[in-house]
């Protein structure tokens, strides 16, 4: 059905749109020129009048492909949301009357402003083909968990509470990890007084009575490949290849090794331990008075060292903070106490760390219990004779102090089990083949003892492992959104994404197995997972025009596609988040998206009614990033902030789907100037899709050598970054451009 | 008469804030019904109050774009604003919940053309901006509001006012005859995303945040801060609107003390950290930020914005728990008083500005409501099996970061998952 388009258009005449443009003649131009077969007006569009319009005349297959003229397209979205038609959304409120002075003097090109805003819709729409989904994978309700620890299990054992199936890939023989060899766990419920029972007996025995559960010990993942919905996951040795609907890596943390610590004398006297070797010690006791490695003694007086190692900027340290090592000496330093309360423990430390209400009342619960604390530096552990003492700084009495002790412990931080950085691999590849060089200079910290194994060995172009974030964590970078994965459907959990304890690890793990259900249903109806939740469009790709070129494969920010022997690019749906970041970067421009295409915005761009130069009218073209910039013109619309009317803008879902193309279409049609909005870029990017701001940035440090070839001034073409809360600066943009091509005149290729 | 469809499968999400449209959203986008109900007219909750977020410096209002263009797109969520439960019975995958609808006046016809607003002369104190300013009676809550849709102050009701903005709607989007309703859901589990609240600085009488007026809250700097904000994006001293260039911090105002709030509220640290770039931003090396702190928990990653923060000359630490505060009669300055506990030596230090890192406390008091929850000695919601079907989200159940929030918003959308499928399993 439909094969034909049938375009219609619907133009509102409410909140002074009709008061300040002539509907009319916008009408007659849909029909002129947007060629639609109906252009219609009313007085309220979006009111249930209005809408049964619409709906009336889509029921009697009278339009396949709809453009709604009236408010911005983040406005009134449950009003407009029609089934099974393609609709173009043309902003004649925030987009034109909002943002133009009400006079006699502003009236003319205010109207043209909306009259090429009516073409633009019309071109686009035309363009349009309603998305389905492609049904590439079907429905695979088993989750694979890798890592048999806290994590892992609690992980697991959510997503059978769910209803669905988990397999656990555990690499040592038994299950439990780092936890299972606490002698206890600090609190989880008030009053957090004192230190319980960790809890991984009780819940291995619940992850093996689990019929929807399955454990391989002994045993990792060789090879990953396929999608969300058809992850092919070799388990070895000898488990075969199982089919995954998703994946959740709780590969855990390998505690700092603390012979890298020679100040502190760990490795040459028993009596210096870090905190899992005072765990071992504790189970040793367990409850009994804590003996001294070296000798057998009762530990008479002890002393933890908070931050061994970490939190430092020396060669070789953690630059971070592990998060949990203040809890932890807290409550081994009750393991003392409560075993013998006349046991000195003190914690010497530069910040306690114990937030929330868990953390202080632990904390208060620790001075109740006589456990001291005492800011201060310390600078050695000397061990001497069969004794230990702790040379430090009191900040407090600021004072050197040499305090004997029977037993250190050393509170050293976590590092992750990652992996392999992919991010490094692909900036060596780069560099060796001279592809692209340049924004990749930011210097990597390089974590000591990472273990260079990968994880899940993933068939992938882009790595064998998730990206790491900072200091090799695998973490998210968007404070809103912690679980969002540059790798669909995988998703960490646990420490191997953030230094974390177990109660954040039981949250997180939950969390994850949310995420690792919800990837696997998406994947089953070939809907996008956030940011574009939902979304049906997907890449097609014209393998004819292709010519091997690999920026797509290297530069897709999710790592979503391959490549075949040939080289050709090998999409996969349910891995791809619908950016369009290879549509911006393909030269032959052979990938596109049903709804969103080089043609979609190319003739839109090229719609507008170009006036001649000796108009006086310059044209000038803002592509804006949906997420962040289009939001900050609406606003500037809605507090009245006016800008040129010489201005046309087209939303993009993300800048790094801008193709070149588009500007050189631009100012070959006559465009005096160009603007780019898009997100921030670097370190602490904004942009919702990892990289796309920053790839436009690059392709359009390029351009300037094409407008100098044609003569073009580089003013011409400007990208900028934009946050949401710019409604001030977006205006000013626009008007700066608008005064810089008067300045430099009118771009010499109209015609 | 609001319409709305629940069964024994759909998940109630109580708080429109960033937990809840978390918890909502993660519900929704795994095929579940969800209902969202928040007390305000708008969702966004405390999120959409903030300048910026640690330790990215990105704007809360960017994310809020992204889950707000999420609900637009999904229809498995129907959202209830100024909506507040009043009583819950039943068990988990049965729960009868009863709420109260406050009138909105203002339809769904309302197209937010701004009309009443204009009309309407009548002002009050500005909620979103902690009365700092003043808005109309007839509003939009702030400019990402959603629904995006204008309200009518119940204040304004009986008054000629009302009439006016009535009678210049050209949409038929006002009814001032709007009543409170009453609706009860059959819903299968409930996640309370409820949130907090600021403590109120006022019980804090050493700190004279009633009767100094160069004494205000982190929350209302944040709101300084936004460019449409009350102060147009300066750091104003409220006594005399000159801009503040010398600001002193105070850490733990009314958490980790006995006589307010026994907790540690996790945020504030980094938080004051944050604001020493807001400080850094306006003035560049003009202006100075003084610390005022216990312990500086900037825990995991955050420890990378101390470090910087550390390295910045305009801003200095000081180790100790601010005894009082008065005023200096003729500049206006407060003048902050105690020791330096490192080191032991008293101060008197006078700054432009004071900001009180300001605890947070649970906004609802569960007790109170009469709700069946295990809440802790500090008003947080434990997750415990003796709540059935209920689940704790975000801040409601300790003092958490917008992340660690939207982590356990994502986690409690699972448990509330796990008992809606139970129902649907056992019907079949």
């Amino acid at each position: 059905m439909a094969d034909k388009k049938k375009l219609g258009a619907y133009i509102c005449k409410g909140c002074g749109i009709s008061e300040r443009l002539d509907i009319d003649e916008l009408a007659k131009i849909a029909k002129s020129d947007g060629k639609v077969a109906i252009a219609k007006q009313h007085d309220f569009l979006c009111n249930s009048d209005g809408v049964k319009m619409i709906q009336a005349d889509i029921d009697a297959g009278e339009v396949s492909h709809i453009v709604i003229a009236a408010c911005s397209r983040r406005a009134k979205t449950d009003a407009f949301r029609f089934d099974n038609v393609a609709i173009a959304r043309t902003n004649l409120r925030e987009g034109v009357i909002w943002v133009r002075p009400d006079t006699e003097d502003a009236k003319e090109t205010t109207q043209e402003m909306a009259e090429d805003y009516i073409r633009m819709g019309c071109a686009e729409v035309k363009f349009m083909t309603l998305p389905s989904a492609s049904g590439e994978q079907g429905r695979v309700d088993h989750v694979l968990v890798v890592g048999g620890g806290f994590t892992g299990l609690t992980a697991a054992l959510e997503i059978a509470k769910a209803g669905y199936l988990a397999t656990i890939v555990e690499k040592t023989g038994a299950l439990g990890g780092t936890a299972a060899q606490l002698y206890k766990r600090t609190p989880v419920r008030s009053p957090f007084a004192d230190p319980q029972d960790n809890g991984i007996a009780d819940l291995i025995q619940q992850i093996e009575s689990n019929d929807k559960i399955t454990v391989h010990l002994n045993a990792t993942v060789s090879k990953t490949e396929g999608a969300p919905g058809r992850f092919n996951a070799d388990i070895s040795p000898d488990i075969g290849t199982k089919t995954f609907g998703s994946i959740i890596q709780a590969s855990g943390f390998t505690p700092y090794d603390a012979t890298q610590l020679p100040e502190f004398s760990y490795g040459k006297t028993p009596d210096v331990v870090d905190q899992l070797g005072l765990e071992a010690l504790a189970k040793e006791a367990n409850g009994g008075a804590i003996k001294r490695p070296s000798d057998g003694k009762e530990v008479k007086n002890v002393v933890f060292v908070q931050c061994a190692g970490q939190r430092s900027e020396k060669e070789g340290h953690l630059s971070y903070c592990s998060g949990h090592c203040c809890m932890t000496s807290v409550k081994q330093a009750m393991y003392f106490k409560d075993a013998n309360p006349t046991v000195d423990a003190m914690v010497i430390y530069t910040e306690l760390r114990m937030p929330g209400a868990a953390g202080e009342d632990f904390y208060r619960n620790g001075q109740d219990k006589g456990v001291t604390f005492t800011k201060g530096i310390v600078s050695e552990v000397v061990s001497e004779a069969g004794k230990v003492s702790v040379k430090f700084k009191d900040l407090i009495l600021n004072e050197e102090v040499d305090l004997e002790s029977d037993l250190v412990v050393l509170a050293t931080g976590m590092v992750a089990n990652s992996g392999i950085d992919s991010e490094i691999l692909l900036t060596e590849e780069d560099e060796k083949t001279e592809e692209k060089a340049e924004e990749k200079t930011e210097e990597k910290t390089i974590i000591p003892i990472v273990p260079a194994e990968s994880i899940l060995n993933l068939e992938y172009r882009q790595g064998p492992d998730l990206p790491q974030l900072v200091n090799g964590f695998t973490d998210s970078h968007f404070i809103c959104f912690p679980y969002e994965t540059r790798r669909t459907g995988i998703y960490a959990a646990g420490p191997v994404r953030r230094p974390m304890d177990m109660a954040q690890a039981t949250e997180d793990a939950t969390g994850a197995a949310l995420k690792a259900i919800q990837a696997l249903e998406n994947a089953g109806i070939g809907r996008a997972a956030h940011p574009r939740s939902g979304d049906l469009s997907f890449p097609i790709f014209r393998k004819e025009g292709c010519t091997q070129c690999k920026r797509c494969t290297v530069e897709c920010p999710f790592g979503a596609i391959n490549e075949d022997e040939k080289g050709y690019p090998q999409f996969n749906e349910a891995r791809c988040r619908r950016c369009g970041t290879c549509m911006g970067a393909c030269p032959v421009r052979v990938i596109s998206f049903e709804n969103y295409s080089v043609e979609t915005v190319g003739q839109a761009i090229k719609s507008v009614d170009m006036p001649d130069e000796f108009d006086e009218k310059p044209r000038l073209l803002v592509l804006a990033c949906e997420n962040d910039a289009y939001p900050a013109l609406d606003m500037a619309g809605m507090t009245r902030r006016e800008y040129s009317a010489f201005v046309r803008i087209i939303p993009v879902r993300c800048l790094g789907s801008v193709n070149t193309i588009w500007i050189s279409d631009a100012l070959n049609s006559g465009y005096d100037g160009i603007i780019l909005m898009g997100c921030q870029k670097g370190d602490d990017y904004q942009c919702h899709f990892v990289k796309g701001s920053e790839m436009a940035h690059y392709r359009m440090s390029k351009i300037g050598d094409t407008l100098q070839q044609l003569q073009l001034e580089t003013e011409r073409v400007q990208t900028y970054e934009i946050a949401i809360t710019d409604m001030e600066r977006v205006p000013k943009i626009i008007n700066d451009m608008a005064a810089t091509i008067e300045k430099i005149g009118m771009n010499p290729f109209k015609f | 008469m609001t319409d709305v469809v629940a069964t024994n499968q759909t998940i109630l999400v109580v708080g429109g804030g960033i937990s809840g449209m978390t918890a909502a959203l993660e519900a929704a986008e795994c095929g579940k019904d969800v209902i969202l109900i928040e007390k305000k007219p708008s969702l966004g909750g405390r999120v959409a109050q903030l300048y910026k977020y640690f330790p990215k410096m990105c704007h809360p209002t960017c994310g809020m774009e992204i889950n707000l263009r999420r609900i637009k797109a999904n229809q498995k969520i129907r959202i209830l604003t100024m909506a507040e439960v009043t009583e819950i019975t039943g068990d988990s995958g049965n729960y009868s919940v009863n709420l109260t609808i406050s009138p909105r006046y203002v339809t769904e016809n309302c197209t937010s053309c701004a009309a009443c607003g204009d009309a309407v002369e009548t002002e009050f104190d500005d909620e979103h901006n902690y009365g700092l300013k003043k808005r109309k009676g007839a509003y939009l809550p702030f400019l990402m509001a959603y629904p995006q849709q204008y309200v009518i102050d119940p204040r304004l009701i009986g008054t000629a006012d009302a009439d006016k903005a009535k009678s210049v709607c050209k949409y038929d989007a006002i009814n001032l005859e709007m009543q409170e309703e009453t609706l009860t859901l059959n819903v299968g589990a409930i996640i309370w995303a409820t949130g907090w609240k600021p403590f109120d600085a006022n019980k804090i009488q050493a700190y004279g945040y009633d009767r100094i007026p160069n004494v205000i809250t982190s929350v209302e700097l944040e709101r300084m801060m936004d460019p449409t904000g009350p102060t147009g994006g300066k750091i104003l001293r409220p006594s005399d609107g000159k801009e503040a260039k010398d600001i002193a911090f105070i850490q733990c105002a009314g958490s980790r003390d006995r006589n307010y709030l026994k907790h540690c509220s996790r945020i504030c640290c980094t938080a004051t950290l944050k604001h020493t770039t807001y400080v850094r931003e306006q003035y560049g090396d003009e202006g100075k930020s003084t610390i005022y702190y216990i312990d500086i928990r900037a825990i995991d990653r955050f420890e990378d914005l101390y470090h910087k923060t550390k390295a910045d000359k305009t801003v200095s630490f000081l180790k100790s728990k601010v005894a009082n505060i008065t005023q200096d009669k003729t500049t206006a300055n407060p003048i902050l008083h105690g020791v330096n506990t490192e080191g032991y030596q008293r101060y008197t230090n006078a700054h432009e500005l004071v900001v009180l890192a300001i605890g947070m406390e649970p906004s609802v008091d569960f007790k109170q409501l009469g709700v069946n929850l295990s809440i802790n000695e500090h008003g947080f919601i434990e997750n415990d099996p003796s709540n059935g079907g209920m689940f704790g989200a975000g801040v409601a159940t300790d003092a958490l970061d917008v992340n660690r929030a939207v982590q356990s918003a994502t986690a409690s959308a699972l448990r509330a998952i796990q008992v809606v499928n139970q129902v649907a399993t056992a019907e079949g």
